[in-house]
């Protein structure tokens, strides 16, 4: 994986030692809050219900095992023993004190890792396929791509105040597994009829109060013009994108409102004045990139009869192997979900131990590689399919082995108003009852890949809009109250789900969705229809009238 | 009506309410309840100079309600913020209150 070179670790330290004297002057009174918050926000330290919240990026989701031990121990030492992985592919610390986070900065610096640009009008950190340099469909490894874009993007002086935040996503697969289509670019690798690589480019997608779904600029971008292109989407945002409005800044509300036939032309128009320049990605600083994310020296297949046993004999075991393996390019191999969506949990939690059994398997079996997936889940990239067995006993022992990758269970949820300053109404204790309703592994093998989604507020934090069920909590008369939506995706065929009706209350809204699922289960062309097909099959007529009878 | 005031602490970021003598209390049962306009407003400039001298930031004031001789806000969210999180009562101030009781 990458590692700093002399720049990054001068660059680090030097923002650690920044921020340190900014929280000094601030608790010295030589700086205001109103001059202090958008300085801490660059730090990826937030003000929430109960205390400060430390986002801390994990670099399009990679990161090795002395990392993740890292946050086990910032957990254990500055918070509350655990940490809550995000739908950005970063961590959250819930509890830290103010006059602690530049220890704890300090502390991320030594592993290099850091809190930059988690917030505020900059890029974002850049996400990509967790299955990044190991799923058997890849074209190319996202992650490259994705940290050219880190170098560039970094208190980039041109892109530091923008309209608003702008988030980038890159999946190396034809099967998209970062939801590239909902962000403001996504960028998808593929290759020309002459075997060269490059990207069709997506812009103008996101969630929020104004779902959109990205649309496409360009079917093939060639790499040398990755940079080049990406500044001059950013050039013409950064002069066109609405500052009026906080609700409208977004780049899709651009689009949106500019055509996307006039906008492309703007950006062609930016892009032919700085091609071929300083932009331009030279083929050697690609391969040196690429070599940072070389893969480990795979071993020779161990004995799959461990497995093929395992299968037969040990519990649990053949619905995690069915469920939680996803196929691999090297013979012999498997990428591995490890769940963090127990049955009635936290959707996203891991305590302190955890993480450190994680790192362990990462270094005993995992060739020191971890992932984060944007899902909310871990996944050990690159592990033999005869260890799978051991590896599942060890994730038995510690709460680990739900065997729910993709299943109802599965659930994305924000954190909701159990935590969050902005939130009009819970959402982990809804997606836990959820969870505890269809729980049994019969029952939620029975409903098959479903992806529930829930946000507390209309920021969609939770994804709700492509959710396949969405869940949007509000605030109504002072009570809380769920939208459903239905037929929401985020692959690619991305699309956004629609209102089937009025909303429901906190008591209320797991019904609904049993409803809504047998509802399916009623109407679906056998096992093999999933949720989605059916539902994009049929409409939202037959559900409804499950919901809310005939009107 | 009846009202109290609010904000986080700044250096470690606890909930906080306004009590007796303008000091700032942990716990929601020793805030000072306001009953007048004016009350209220002395309160939120008395909130509002705290923050000047970097004890808090946000300062703000919420309706209150009593329930069973306790003092309960009558936002959901300003509950959430005097309790912790609904699904781990084992963290914030309704952990404390256990530990306490215990």
């Amino acid at each position: 994986m990458y590692r700093y070179d002399e720049f990054d670790r001068e660059f680090v330290l030097a923002r650690v030692a920044q921020f340190s004297d900014q929280v000094r002057r601030r608790l010295a009174g030589d700086l205001t809050e109103e001059q202090f918050k958008p300085l801490r926000l660059m730090n990826g330290l937030y003000l929430q219900l109960h205390a400060y919240m430390l986002r801390v990026a994990v670099p399009y989701g990679t990161m090795n095992a002395v990392q993740m031990r890292k946050l086990a121990h910032i957990a254990r030492k500055y918070d509350r023993g655990y940490g809550h992985f995000t739908t950005r592919q970063n961590i959250q610390f819930n509890w830290p004190r103010l006059d602690e986070t530049p220890e704890i900065l300090s502390e991320l610096a030594e592993v290099e890792m850091h809190a930059i640009q988690t917030s505020g009008n900059c890029i974002r950190n850049v996400t990509a396929d967790h299955f990044a340099g190991a799923a058997a469909d890849e074209i190319a490894d996202p992650r490259v791509y994705a940290e050219i874009l880190r170098q560039w993007s970094s208190l980039h002086p041109e892109f530091s105040f923008l309209p608003r935040k702008f988030k980038i996503a890159i999946t190396g697969a034809p099967h998209d597994r970062a939801a590239v289509q909902v962000h403001d670019i996504g960028l998808q690798l593929a290759r020309n009829e002459n075997g060269e690589t490059g990207f069709i480019v997506y812009v103008g997608g996101g969630l929020g109060r104004t779902p959109m779904v990205g649309r496409k600029v360009r079917d093939f971008l060639p790499e040398a013009d990755l940079l080049a292109y990406t500044e001059a989407i950013l050039r013409v945002y950064n002069l066109y994108g609405r500052r009026d409005n906080k609700y409208k800044a977004r780049i899709k509300i651009l689009v949106h409102e500019t055509g996307l036939e006039e906008l492309k032309a703007d950006i062609e128009r930016e892009f032919e004045a700085i091609r071929g320049g300083i932009l331009t990605l030279p083929k050697d600083e690609v391969d040196r990139i690429e070599a940072y994310f070389a893969a480990p020296a795979f071993k020779v297949p161990g004995d799959e009869r461990l497995f093929d046993a395992a299968i037969e004999t040990m519990p649990g075991f053949a619905d995690f192997a069915r469920q939680n393996l996803n196929a691999h390019r090297q013979p012999g191999y498997t990428s591995l979900t490890i769940s963090l969506k127990p049955i009635g949990g936290a959707p996203g939690d891991a305590s302190a131990e955890q993480m450190e059994v994680v790192a362990d398997l990462a270094e005993k079996y995992g060739h020191n590689e971890i992932r984060v997936s944007h899902e909310q889940n871990l996944v050990l990239p690159h592990v033999l399919k005869s260890d799978v067995p051991a590896v599942y006993q060890v994730l038995k022992e510690h709460g680990l082995a739900e065997a729910n990758a993709g299943l109802v269970t599965d659930i994305i949820a924000c954190p909701g108003m159990d935590y969050c300053a902005l939130a009009t109404a819970r959402s982990i204790p809804v997606a836990q009852r959820i969870s505890e309703r269809f729980g049994t592994p019969e029952r939620q093998k029975e409903i098959g890949d479903l992806k529930i989604k829930i946000s507390g507020c209309i920021n969609a934090c939770g994804h709700h809009h492509v959710g396949h069920i969405g869940i949007l909590g509000v605030e109504k008369k002072g009570k809380e109250f769920y939208q459903i939506t239905l037929g929401g995706s985020a692959d690619e065929k991305s699309s956004i789900g629609e209102i089937v009706g009025r909303g429901f209350s906190y008591e209320e809204v797991v019904d609904a969705v049993e409803t809504v699922v047998d509802t399916y289960l009623n109407i679906r062309n056998g096992e093999e229809e999933d949720f989605l097909q059916a539902y994009r099959r049929v409409g939202e007529a037959p559900f409804k009238e499950a919901l809310y009878g005939t009107q | 009506m009846m009202k109290v005031v609010t904000a986080n602490r700044l250096f470690d970021g606890e909930v906080v309410w306004l009590g007796a003598g303008g000091r700032w209390v942990e716990d929601l049962g020793e805030a000072h309840v306001l009953e007048t306009k004016e009350a209220e407003a002395a309160a939120l400039e008395e909130g509002a100079a705290s923050a000047d001298r970097q004890e808090v930031v946000d300062v703000y004031s919420i309706d209150v309600t009593v329930e069973e001789g306790m003092l309960i806000p009558v936002r959901f969210r300003e509950q959430i913020r005097a309790a912790g999180p609904t699904m781990r009562l084992d963290l914030g101030k309704q952990a404390r209150r256990r530990e306490n009781a215990a």
